[in-house]
């Protein structure tokens, strides 16, 4: 006899799938790879490639050796580490160094928690972080780009970022105006003709991937709108102040990877909080300690600080930011 | 047009509403009923009737001796075989009066004029009550809560509005759209007589806008009834339970833990309305109700209008019959449907459909790692967090589970159905809440 399968409800389930959403961060992150091709030739694939295959390998490796558990490697996870890995390093880091953030994405910042969803900070970022701690020459040493259609060139010109020349000339005691005629126009800034990392280099690019992320409800508005938010009030306030000494809003925005930030890794499943309030707070405290962090920090970038301190929040404001329950405290007119 | 609808969470499964342009079709009598004497919340009734006592259509078999139970009558007319033991929708065995059939006599007291019965002038709140207590009428939406006591209003609390749930917000189920199109009339001229029986001057139905035909009729129709406003509302789940209606109708949040009353709103369903026409203008008991019978691969998905008792596999075999590729076969509702064992099992009161699902969507899908990504939290209308509480439950930790207000969960299954991980979160929060209310009323001992 033909038996019938018996479950509880609900007996039809929603098509979508773990793989599914990180497969969409990966289409919606392809926009900035192709900035960053495009500015930095075969060492953005290379950087981009090798990212990728080490994480994977080293979550396969992990999980098949040590935790002796099932393979996840198939839920896309590693791949979207890999490329935040990638998008947060320059396009001429020596590739055993990449290697080893990579081990340190992986193997320290998810595996060791457990695997995914068990991990308290964003692994790419903290891969990046340690990076940038251990190889401080190496990672801040950022080739200028150098558009594809010019030919392939090999010479390694570096520069500085954006916001590193603007650190560099206030702590010189130069004024905003003195320093400006040296800082990359707006436009430059947003299709990503500067110095920085693979991934931050174009906002145009970075914000048209988070628009499909949102249209396909990947990630939600709230961490997004209040981080850029916080940033935006925090500067503005300090600019209308001191407009010699604080660069206006806008040009935070567009650099430094902050869009990078907002849209791909302040977002982040699991290190980030789970009520709609929780987010909003979560964006609000990473955007105060950004600008904090690039006000008066020893970096001049702050967002994958930022990000990761309030990583480490995460689990407090779950805690404290519980969303509204229907029926609790009600007034009803 | 203004479509309104609740605040916290929700969800939108899709629709699948094959059979909405499908008539109700009476289903022949079958030649043998299996009524069981608890159909309803509450206490079971008590038999009233012997094995080989010969029955009419509408004649009372059971009764609902508790203060919540419900009289239950005989859908045909026959003789009664025997009364024992037979595997139920729940998949238990349950007390079933059985009756071998023998033509099609009613009871002498049922008025089968196709004419309808406008007049309510003469009817007072005391006597609607006793006649749907009488007549054995429940909740149709699913719940099964006698009407009956659903009109008394409490001692110190006073009704204001009733709200109708002409919502149908599970997938596939078409059974109150088709009511409502067919018997309008009569279904509004029960809303008018349960507005008597509760005294209050205003109802409000609620009808989601994937019905504009329903909408449009209805509202014509409701010209002619004092007090009675139809709203369209947007299109999601689960609007038709009833605090999240009562929000979307009037803005009013029933509080944690208590009944619509609170807030001055009694919920009643469509087709409730309609039997309370039945039983109160031609006094006829709730022996039949209307069944969608449904599913993507069944060859005939229709609305039949069943009596109580026949078996499943009569509905399946006249809706085509049952399909080869069929894993699942569900009473009710996909989202807060009963998957059942077997076909031979009876409708009854609250059968609102028949689900029919091919093998391969009737498996779950393998469960992963949560990855925290916060949608079940966003999707639970209640505002909890389902991820918390399932784990809560799953660790036995039902203390915490109470203070994370388990017990208001009222297992939609949006956070289920969202979870990308597959998670089966529905599970372990019912297990959990099944735990807390053990342990509640174990305190108030």
């Amino acid at each position: 006899m033909n038996l019938f399968t018996v479950s509880g409800s609900p007996h039809v389930h929603e098509d979508r799938s773990v793989r599914n959403l990180m497969l969409g961060v990966v289409l919606a992150m392809v926009p900035a790879i192709l900035v960053s091709v495009y500015f930095f030739g075969l060492g953005a694939i290379r950087v981009i490639l090798i990212s990728v295959a080490a994480c994977l390998l080293f979550e396969y490796l992990i999980q098949k050796y040590v935790m002796k558990t099932g393979p996840t490697i198939n839920d896309g996870s590693a791949i979207v580490t890999g490329v935040l890995l990638a998008f947060n390093v320059p396009s001429n880091l020596p590739i055993w160094i990449l290697i080893i953030g990579a081990f340190v994405s992986i193997g320290i910042a998810k595996m060791s928690f457990g695997g995914i969803g068990k991990n308290v900070f964003n692994p790419a970022l903290v891969g990046r972080v340690f990076l940038l701690i251990s190889f401080p020459v190496q990672m801040t040493s950022w080739p200028k780009p150098q558009p594809i259609t010019a030919g392939f060139v090999t010479d390694t010109v570096t520069g500085p970022t954006p916001l590193g020349i603007l650190k560099e000339g206030l702590d010189a005691g130069k004024t905003v105006s003195q320093i400006e005629p040296e800082l990359p126009s707006y436009v430059e800034a947003l299709i990503g003709n500067h110095g920085g990392s693979l991934g931050e280099m174009s906002a145009i690019a970075l914000v048209l991937g988070a628009i499909y992320m949102l249209a396909r409800r990947i990630i939600s508005w709230h961490i997004p709108t209040a981080y850029l938010g916080s940033v935006l009030i925090f500067s503005g306030i300090f600019w209308m102040i001191d407009p010699t000494h604080y660069v206006d809003p806008l040009f935070h925005l567009v650099t430094g990877g902050l869009m990078l930030g907002v849209f791909y890794m302040a977002t982040d499943y699991t290190s980030t909080p789970m009520s709609a309030k929780g987010m909003l707070v979560f964006g609000a405290g990473a955007g105060l300690l950004t600008m904090i962090i690039r006000f008066w920090g020893a970096y001049p970038e702050g967002v994958s600080f930022a990000i990761l301190i309030m990583n480490a929040f995460t689990p407090l404001i779950n805690r404290a930011f519980k969303p509204k329950r229907f029926g609790e405290d009600v007034k009803n007119g | 047009m203004n479509l309104k609808t609740f605040k916290i969470g929700g969800v939108h499964p899709e629709e699948n509403k094959l059979s909405a342009d499908k008539e109700i079709e009476v289903f022949p009598v079958p030649k043998k009923v299996y009524i069981p004497i608890s159909q309803n919340l509450g206490a079971p009734s008590k038999p009233v009737v012997n094995k080989k006592d010969q029955v009419k259509a509408g004649q009372l078999i059971a009764k609902g001796e508790a203060f919540i139970s419900a009289n239950v009558h005989s859908s045909v007319a026959g003789t009664v075989s025997k009364i024992d033991k037979v595997i139920d929708q729940s998949g238990y065995k349950r007390d079933t009066i059985i009756i071998d059939v023998d033509g099609d006599e009613w009871d002498e007291s049922i008025d089968r004029s196709e004419e309808i019965n406008r007049d309510i002038t003469h009817l007072e709140p005391d006597s609607i009550i006793k006649k749907l207590g009488e007549k054995g009428i429940v909740g149709l939406g699913g719940a099964t809560f006698p009407s009956h006591v659903k009109l008394m209003v409490p001692e110190g609390k006073t009704a204001e509005t009733l709200i109708i749930n002409g919502v149908e917000c599970e997938p596939y189920l078409t059974a109150d759209h088709r009511l409502m199109m067919e018997k309008g009339e009569e279904m509004l001229i029960g809303v008018s007589i349960l507005m008597k029986g509760l005294k209050v001057d205003k109802a409000y139905i609620g009808i989601e806008s994937n019905k504009p035909d329903a909408i449009a009729h209805i509202s014509n129709l409701a010209q002619k009834f004092k007090g009675i406003e139809v709203y369209g509302l947007k299109v999601k789940y689960p609007q038709g339970a009833e605090k999240q209606l009562i929000k979307a109708l009037t803005g009013r949040e029933v509080p944690s833990g208590k009944l619509p009353i609170e807030v001055g709103c009694v919920v009643n369903n469509v087709g409730t309305a309609f039997s309370v026409y039945e039983a109160v203008q031609k006094n006829k008991p709730l022996m039949e109700r209307v069944v969608t019978v449904t599913g993507k691969e069944l060859p005939k998905p229709s609305n039949f209008l069943v009596r109580i008792g026949t078996p499943v596999s009569e509905l399946v075999e006249k809706a085509g019959g049952l399909p080869e590729s069929t894993g699942k076969v569900v009473s009710g509702g996909p989202m807060m449907g009963k998957a059942l064992t077997s076909l031979e099992v009876p409708v009854i009161k609250g059968t609102s459909g028949i689900l029919v699902f091919p093998a391969r969507v009737s498996k779950r899908v393998p469960m992963q790692h949560c990855i925290r990504c916060g949608k079940c939290v966003t999707a639970c209308p209640m505002g909890l967090e389902p991820y918390l509480l399932s784990q809560l439950a799953q660790k036995e930790r039902y203390e915490g589970a109470e203070d994370e207000r388990i017990m208001d969960c009222m297992e939609c299954g949006s956070c289920h159905f969202t979870c990308p991980s597959g998670r089966p979160l529905l599970d372990y929060i019912r297990l959990g809440k099944n735990k807390v209310g053990q342990m509640i009323r174990n305190r108030g001992k």
